[in-house]
């Protein structure tokens, strides 16, 4: 069951999404209105120890559970997509309050209305790889 | 233990999500939530339609039993480990989200006006949701990831890219809040 601790992994995530609030629409709204360091702080404190631990795996070397030496793939140099696809994602992001982690949790939640979200992110995704070959890279 | 049920502070959340990032990354693999979504493309055949979805989705099932995982930690989240699932926002926003119509401020996880299944017969909301899903999900995708690939993942490991990528969420998030809100809502 090599799947299982992927498993496992996700359980965490949603829960850690739930009760940290990211997945509230009412919390993204208040960090674009800066009225409270929640999510900044969530994303700073995450961010502190990300980088500190990504520069721990590479110092040392670190392997992963297979005995596999850790990977971190580089994105590609470019500056469109990244600010364009930014910017669209923003825009999507406080309107429908979610991040395409948090809207799984929501599911779980209990709310079946977050499944228009899904059904419009998938819609987006496919348009994407339609469209992606006359959009600026 | 009485404090698991409570919302959990920032000083929590935040190590824990570095945590899981590093889970996967000792798992040999890497965190990105959005890149499911072009696999579920992939599985219902829009390879058929463009190339981009053209590839081998197996190889990503692993990211879609994380996608279980979030949804029955959700399930738990809300219903074993919550008291009171409202979320206590900051008073001068709940003030400014009631002028705008949003009765449920201050009062619930997600605003009722937009998220309660009876909001689904208004088609405003059910426009909201989808156009904001759409975007999320054309975005992520051109962007090459989303909070979870590019500003925590990505910046993690100091990439240009996704500090570029990051500008242009909040770019993006600023401009819906303060700029289209106000004609949205």
């Amino acid at each position: 069951m090599k799947y299982l601790k992927f498993l496992a992994i996700g359980i965490l995530f949603g829960i850690v999404m739930y009760k940290s609030e990211a997945a509230s629409w009412f919390r993204i709204f208040e960090m674009f209105r800066f009225e409270s360091f929640h999510m900044y702080g969530i994303i700073g404190s995450a961010l502190t120890l990300g980088v500190l631990g990504t520069w721990l795996i590479k110092k040392y070397k670190l392997k992963s559970i297979d005995g596999e030496p850790i990977k971190f793939t580089p994105k590609d140099k470019s500056f469109s997509r990244y600010m364009y696809g930014g910017i669209l994602f923003g825009l999507g992001w406080a309107l429908a309050g979610s991040c395409p982690g948090p809207i799984y949790t929501l599911i779980g939640a209990g709310y079946i209305s977050i499944l228009v979200v899904l059904f419009g992110a998938l819609i987006g995704t496919f348009l994407y790889g339609v469209f992606r070959g006359k959009l600026p890279h | 233990m009485e404090w698991i049920l409570e919302p959990w502070p920032w000083y929590v959340s935040g190590p824990l999500i570095a945590g899981i990032m590093f889970l996967l990354l000792f798992g040999g693999k890497n965190f990105g939530m959005s890149s499911n979504l072009r696999t579920m493309c992939t599985i219902g055949g829009a390879g058929k339609k463009a190339d981009f979805f053209a590839f081998d989705w197996k190889s990503q099932r692993w990211n879609l039993v994380v996608v279980a995982g979030a949804i029955i930690g959700g399930f738990i989240g809300a219903n074993l480990l919550s008291t009171d699932t409202a979320v206590i926002i900051n008073s001068e926003t709940v003030t400014t989200l009631e002028n705008m119509g949003f009765e449920s401020a201050g009062e619930a996880y997600l605003p009722a006006e937009l998220f309660a299944t009876d909001a689904l017969t208004d088609p405003k909301s059910l426009i909201i949701l989808l156009i904001g899903g759409l975007l999320i999900g054309f975005g992520a995708r051109y962007a090459g990831g989303c909070t979870s690939g590019h500003a925590i993942s990505g910046l993690s490991n100091l990439q240009l890219p996704s500090l570029i990528a990051v500008a242009g969420f909040f770019i993006g998030g600023l401009v819906m809040v303060h700029l289209l809100f106000p004609l949205i809502f």
